[in-house]
């Protein structure tokens, strides 16, 4: 593999491929920003750079900070609720043992094989029943269950690489269960949660087909389906300028999350697939 | 004595996991068995619903739609999946060996993963625009095209190249990582062993790379045909399952069955068969792997 790119001249043609690949993947993010800035006939930015099609999607249908505020609250409901599930669930995974633990360990993997949509229609019933149809709540509770595969599994992971000698001289120094988890393991199993966190704060901040089928009333949606609302409103005149300013609204949350927390996202993503 | 504390500690495992069994079995359980239970039935959207077996399960072979949107979908799952897997592995290959700026290189190359499947619909929706879009401006300055094209809707073939186009930026940094976690892990000493046999760098690939590599491969696989087979935010938010129905998946004929034409039953007549189809196919490419993975067979 070294013989050809140990040559100078190899190397050169090495990172000129490289660099044209890299801006390749870049450009279309890159030029997103740059479209929803620059000046465009007809949109909210007529003339001169600026900030207009940010201002004109502001006041489009019930307003940004609505469409903003909800997938904040079903991004951090999600990941609250994910964290408060999986990280007891990996506890009991990893330490205790007790009838059904392979079985829901099994089940929760299941989740992995269903093909996601098909759940949704009768989903969109269960919630109706439970009073939690057009809910942020109810949605919250969907994309929470469909992170719980991985996050169970990456929290049992964590886990168990904490060697049990520390739990063990915590509980002869009179520590209950519950006090080893909150004051001892917590802190070490932070990387995991992490990315936990950081995978569900990245899917139920972008999610739309979820919550496509689980909320009808314009004022619920969360970002991504007030987008693609504004992009389907009206045909043959649609405002590509102030859709954009939409796509840099969604994705400058993720991109910069991921950006800061690469290292947590990288690693958990190495240990799940490999010890798989 | 003894046996109360392994009772208290048994007590205690399942009081941790409880919260978790509960997600599990309301959220995810219920649902697999109400979907079943409602593709027995004539479920509208408002309104009691009856039992009409087996009518929503022979409709199906009738729905002409549904047909359409099962060829079209296994051609785009072939189709995505070997170009997708050819970009991902060509990545991996590229940025598996430690050198200065790699790691650069490995995150502009994931960036677009970190954006939400939907919101790279909606920014390649503007991207491949004719009114706001960059491409025809660059190809006709190239000279490549000499007339704008409409890369969403001109033709089935162009919408379909423009949501792989999408799913290809998308998606290729994802399997890069997986594929690249796969190659770390084989041992460099098996590359310099084979050097010293005289293996030139592609009797390497072939007879190290990928035979080791199995297991990490069948895995991206799974993942590209089942998102494959499962497409629907790049057909309803990039082409919106056009030009005359051309790009309409699978997974678009279930949301119209229940959204558009209020037939819940139907839906989920359709989830079902989508269901067993794909637990079917799992199950057979789960085998495949584990006999791969068994001594004996290599």
């Amino acid at each position: 593999m070294s013989a050809v790119t140990r040559s100078p001249g190899g190397r050169t043609g090495y990172y000129t491929t490289m660099t044209a690949l890299a801006i390749l993947f870049l450009f279309p993010l890159v030029w997103a920003g740059w479209a929803s800035v620059k000046p465009t006939p007809g949109s909210g930015q007529q003339s001169g750079y600026g900030f207009g099609n940010f201002v004109a999607l502001a006041h489009y249908g019930h307003g940004l900070p609505t469409y903003f505020l909800n997938s904040a609250v079903v991004a951090v409901m999600t990941v609250i609720g994910t964290l408060v599930v999986s990280v007891p669930a990996g506890y009991a995974f990893a330490r205790f043992r007790f009838p059904g633990r392979d079985l829901l360990f099994l089940a929760t993997l299941a989740i992995l094989m269903v093909p996601y949509p098909t759940l949704l229609i009768p989903l969109y019933v269960l919630l109706g029943w439970l009073g939690l149809q057009n809910s942020l709540v109810g949605l919250a509770l969907v994309l929470m269950m469909f992170q719980l595969p991985f996050a169970a599994f990456i929290m049992r992971n964590s886990f168990e690489a904490v060697p049990r000698e520390l739990d063990e001289a915590a509980m002869l120094d009179g520590c209950s269960s519950f006090q080893v988890l909150t004051r001892i393991l917590l802190h070490a199993v932070r990387p995991g949660i992490v990315t936990v966190a950081l995978f569900a704060f990245l899917a139920s901040w972008s999610d739309f087909v979820v919550p496509l089928i689980l909320i009808s009333s314009p004022d619920k949606s969360p970002l991504p389906v007030a987008v693609v609302n504004m992009q389907q409103r009206v045909f043959g005149s649609i405002d590509y300028a102030v859709l954009e300013a939409g796509v840099v609204v969604l994705a400058l949350p993720c991109v910069l999350l991921f950006l800061i927390l690469q290292r947590g996202y990288v690693r958990g993503f190495m240990s799940g697939s490999l010890r798989g | 004595m003894r046996s109360t504390r392994r009772d208290r500690r048994q007590l205690l495992g399942m009081a941790y996991a409880t919260p978790l069994a509960v997600i599990v079995g309301v959220f995810f359980l219920v649902p697999l068995a109400l979907v079943m239970w409602m593709s027995l039935h004539d479920w509208p959207l408002l309104g009691e619903p009856t039992i009409n077996l087996p009518a929503n399960y022979t409709r199906i072979a009738d729905n002409s739609l549904f047909v359409d949107a099962v060829w079209f979908t296994l051609t785009y799952t072939i189709i995505v999946t070997v170009v997708l897997f050819t970009a991902a592995f060509g990545l991996a290959l590229l940025v598996q060996r430690h050198r200065p700026g790699v790691g650069l290189f490995r995150t502009a190359f994931f960036l677009p993963g970190a954006v939400g499947f939907a919101t790279a619909s909606l920014l390649f929706y503007g991207l491949l625009s004719r009114d706001l879009g960059p491409l025809n401006p660059i190809l006709s300055a190239l000279g490549i095209i000499n007339k704008p094209v409409s890369w969403v809707s001109g033709s089935p073939n162009l919408a379909l190249a423009s949501s792989i186009g999408l799913v290809v930026w998308r998606f290729a940094g994802f399997n890069m990582l997986i594929l690249l976690t796969g190659l770390q892990a084989i041992p460099e000493d098996v590359y310099e062993a084979a050097t010293v046999d005289g293996a030139g760098r592609w009797q390497q690939f072939i007879r190290i790379t990928v035979p080791l590599l199995r297991p990490t491969i069948a895995l991206v696989l799974i993942l590209m045909l089942t998102g494959s087979l499962l497409a629907f935010d790049q057909f309803y938010i990039l082409t919106n399952g056009g030009p005359d129905n051309s790009t309409t998946s699978v997974v678009m004929v279930i949301v119209r069955e229940a959204f558009t034409r209020f037939d819940l039953g139907s839906a989920a007549a359709v989830s079902v068969v989508v269901l067993a189809t794909l637990i079917m196919f799992n199950v057979l490419q789960l085998q495949v792997l584990r006999r791969g993975d068994r001594p004996e067979d290599r």
